[in-house]
């Protein structure tokens, strides 16, 4: 509680708002002499590099993007993170194309740009990684840019009878377009030639796995051809969720950007939410308190958990466990209790507010987390018990639907999945965050990329993240303010702005012109329940984000689906597809 | 032990042989809510009961709906919260999730609706045998949310008739629990007609 006096100094003393300065990186000066080494690696010529990013960042020219990316993988950049665009109307060459590999070995990234207009195509580099096909044809629904050489360029997230290209700046938010069961596309999935037989007693039929379909968790559409019970050919189409996240980004506020990263990823909200503050945090160039960080942390060990648990227990129900569901349910409404005993709100809570927390936890918080604890480790044990020695689904799972690792790399996994194929990348390990590097911990890989090393592999997690939750309980939580103690980024406490002038003044200011990030762009990635979620954020110096671009985990992994149960049955694929974790509101942002 | 019988309540009321009918059961009215038990244990003492058949056949679809989740998003969470152990929508009989639109009579639209899967819905929801109830869950399937954007249908209503809207983004499962109890009320008292 802060004293009130009646006539009150002014309280904060602190800079003035950074309205229209430019962002400048705290280790801006690190990238560029990086990236001036990467670029005389891949040839110098082929790139002009960009200075003062928090990335090394090249800007290429479109007929060399090809080349460029050939020798960045060669380089070792063999992880395609993302590829995104940006849209700048009043330039001659308004589109930015965006790529960001990541290296694993010398765990660093790097950022090109692709500067092109409005009727120029970019030739495609899905050939080179696998996972660029997706995210070139989403540039293309999104933006209108198309892709020289792209096998399938067509829409990926808006429907068929969709026109114009939504995230173009003057596409109207609100401008929609009717689909009918007519307009929609039939689809008809490639046959793989080697599963082609053609000396087959049995007929081939095309069916139909969702968009509403009791195993698809979410609204996912999986076509495959089937040959006898082995599926030869399947293909995926996404999007029935797609509730334009990125647009409406783009016409609120940062603040009231937070509750629509809740519903990403909606069965670990607060991780979204942690990643989404601290990319702010990064453009404004302020920390969260240490009490702010240390709750931040704990609740995204806990939300990791709940996440495993829905992945584990509805993947066991499709299997015909239904008791696993039923019996891991129970400690998850425990922990969506300790959510809601920290705000008021079960599964998205929008707790994380941009610079800490909306409100301090409980005073019995520790309490409630060390009895969390103590509890769930029974409830692992038991299932895995349960299950992983039961021949039943150890016959189901084992060596079902594999990815190899140089596959799983190409297409862009991350977080479980790849490292159920052997590589341990792990956002809290090779670039941490919120403290976790100073917490004993380890990270678990699986050998063999199939589902049961998936399970594996999330059955491991809880229990080290049940290790750092420990730690991070024994510690305590610092004392001190959950929330910075700015003016321009957090509201002033509620009896300040009914009893001072200034506080009232300020938070006016923040209501109505909201937080105004310098001028720039930032990248930041947290490890989400499925692996990296990254936000990138373009600020003009408004109240509105000029550009937020979230990178969804589960979108490469999807993509890959098709190929990993073609010569599969029906009944190993269900069981794949809840392994891989999919969640719609990602996947469709 | 004999059943006592309630006089001059709104009841389905039940009669021995040989007493004819009072004005109670002229007005053929329907147990009030929460009265089931009396109800059974009436009949189970009866040997005959005046009422109109199709009061007793609202008052058992009533007990007695199928739910089909059409779960498309954070609702879909919640509404498996509901259905699992903690919440236990089974104490109330509605248990029998269906995941095919023939075998249910209960669409629950968990989930925002988006263009692309509006035609799905509209035919799961053709598919579905009459009578047939839909409860929209949460702030999406009400009226899109706060998603005022290209691909989003602003409310399920611009493509299905909706019986009971439940707020909140998403419900908690107590919520849409009271939902399911509030239309299983509406259906016994004969106000939905298909």
């Amino acid at each position: 509680m802060s004293t009130l006096t009646k006539y009150s100094a002014i309280p904060y003393t602190g800079p003035a708002p950074t309205n229209r300065k430019p962002y400048v990186p705290a280790d801006a000066a690190a990238h560029d002499s990086r990236g001036e080494e990467i670029a005389a690696q891949i040839g110098a010529g082929n790139v002009e590099q960009e200075r003062g990013q928090d990335l090394p960042t090249f800007a290429v020219d479109k007929n060399e993007i090809v080349n460029v990316l050939t020798s960045l993988k060669s380089a070792g950049f063999t992880l395609p993170l993302d590829l995104w665009g940006v849209d700048y109307p009043n330039r001659e060459k308004r589109f930015d194309v965006m790529y960001q590999l990541y290296s694993v070995e010398k765990n660093e990234r790097v950022r090109l740009k692709v500067r092109v207009g409005e009727d120029e195509a970019v030739p495609t580099s899905s050939r080179l990684f696998k996972g660029y096909d997706w995210y070139e044809r989403e540039v293309f629904d999104m933006y209108g840019v198309k892709f020289d050489g792209h096998p399938n360029l067509r829409r990926i997230l808006t429907h068929e009878a969709f026109q114009g290209h939504p995230l173009r700046k003057d596409y109207d938010p609100a401008q929609r377009w009717l689909l009918t069961e007519q307009g929609v596309a039939k689809l008809e999935p490639k046959i793989d030639e080697r599963y082609k037989n053609e000396d087959t007693d049995f007929e081939r039929v095309t069916l139909n796995l969702g968009p509403s379909h009791p195993a698809t968790h979410g609204t996912l559409r999986i076509v495959v051809t089937l040959d006898g019970e082995k599926i030869i050919g399947a293909d995926t189409e996404i999007g029935y969720l797609h509730r334009c996240f990125e647009k409406m980004s783009e016409t609120h506020t940062y603040q009231q950007v937070i509750p629509f990263t809740d519903r990403l990823n909606y069965c670990s909200a607060i991780i979204n939410n942690v990643g989404y503050c601290m990319t702010i945090e990064k453009l404004l160039g302020i920390e969260a308190p240490a009490r702010a960080q240390h709750i931040r942390l704990m609740l995204s060990e806990f939300m990791r958990i709940s996440d495993h648990i829905i992945c584990i227990g509805t993947n066991l129900v499709d299997m015909g466990a239904l008791t696993n569901f039923w019996y891991l349910f129970q400690p998850r409404e425990e922990i969506l209790g300790l959510v809601e005993s920290c705000c008021g709100a079960r599964l998205l809570p929008t707790y994380t507010r941009v610079g800490g927390l909306a409100v301090d936890a409980p005073s019995n918080f520790l309490e409630n987390s060390q009895r969390l604890v103590d509890m769930l480790p029974k409830f692992i044990d038991d299932v895995e018990k349960l299950v992983m020695t039961n021949r039943i689904f150890r016959e189901r799972v084992d060596g079902i639907a594999p990815i190899s690792a140089e596959d799983a790399l190409s297409y862009g996994f991350t977080g479980p999945c790849l490292r159920a194929c052997g590589i341990p990348f792990d956002i809290r390990k090779a670039s941490p965050y919120l403290g976790y590097e100073t917490y004993d911990w380890s990270v678990p890989v699986a050998e063999g990329g199939d589902t049961y090393a998936r399970f594996l592999v999330r059955f491991e997690e809880m229990r080290q993240s049940l290790k750092i939750l420990q730690q991070a309980i024994n510690r305590g939580l610092p004392p001190g303010p959950v929330i910075v103690d700015s003016p321009y980024v957090a509201l002033p406490p509620k009896e300040k702005v009914y009893n001072e002038m200034e506080s009232l003044i300020y938070h006016f200011k923040l209501i109505m012109h909201g937080i105004q990030p310098p001028v720039g762009e930032a990248y930041f990635q947290v490890e989400g329940g499925n692996g990296e979620l990254g936000f990138y954020v373009v600020s003009d110096g408004t109240k509105n984000p000029y550009r937020v671009r979230v990178r969804p985990p589960c979108f490469p992994i999807f993509e890959a689906f098709a190929e990993m149960i073609t010569g599969q049955t029906i009944p190993d694929a269900i069981a794949a597809l809840g392994s891989l974790n999919i969640i719609a509101g990602e996947l469709d942002h | 032990m004999p059943i006592q019988k309630i006089e001059n309540s709104d009841s389905i009321i039940p009669r021995k042989a040989g007493v004819p009918p009072g004005e109670g059961a002229e007005k053929g009215l329907l147990t009030l809510p929460g009265e089931s038990e009396r109800e059974i244990e009436d009949l189970a003492g009866a040997t005959y009961l005046t009422t109109k058949l199709e009061k007793v056949v609202d008052w058992a679809r009533g007990n007695s709906l199928w739910p089909l989740p059409f779960g498309t998003a954070c609702c879909a969470i919640e509404f498996m919260s509901m259905v699992s152990s903690h919440y236990d929508i089974a104490r109330f009989g509605y248990e029998v999730v269906r995941f095919s639109p023939r075998q249910a009579d209960l669409l629950i639209v968990a989930g925002t609706i988006v263009d692309k899967i509006a035609p799905v819905l509209k035919k799961i929801y053709e598919q579905m045998p009459e009578p047939k109830y839909v409860v929209a869950m949460g702030a999406c399937a009400t009226s899109g949310g706060f998603y005022r954007a290209y691909h989003v249908v602003q409310g399920i209503d611009e493509i299905i008739p909706v019986d009971m809207w439940v707020p909140g983004c998403p419900p908690t499962p107590d919520g849409l629990m009271y939902a399911i109890l509030k239309l299983a009320e509406k259906i016994k008292r004969g106000e939905i007609k298909r």
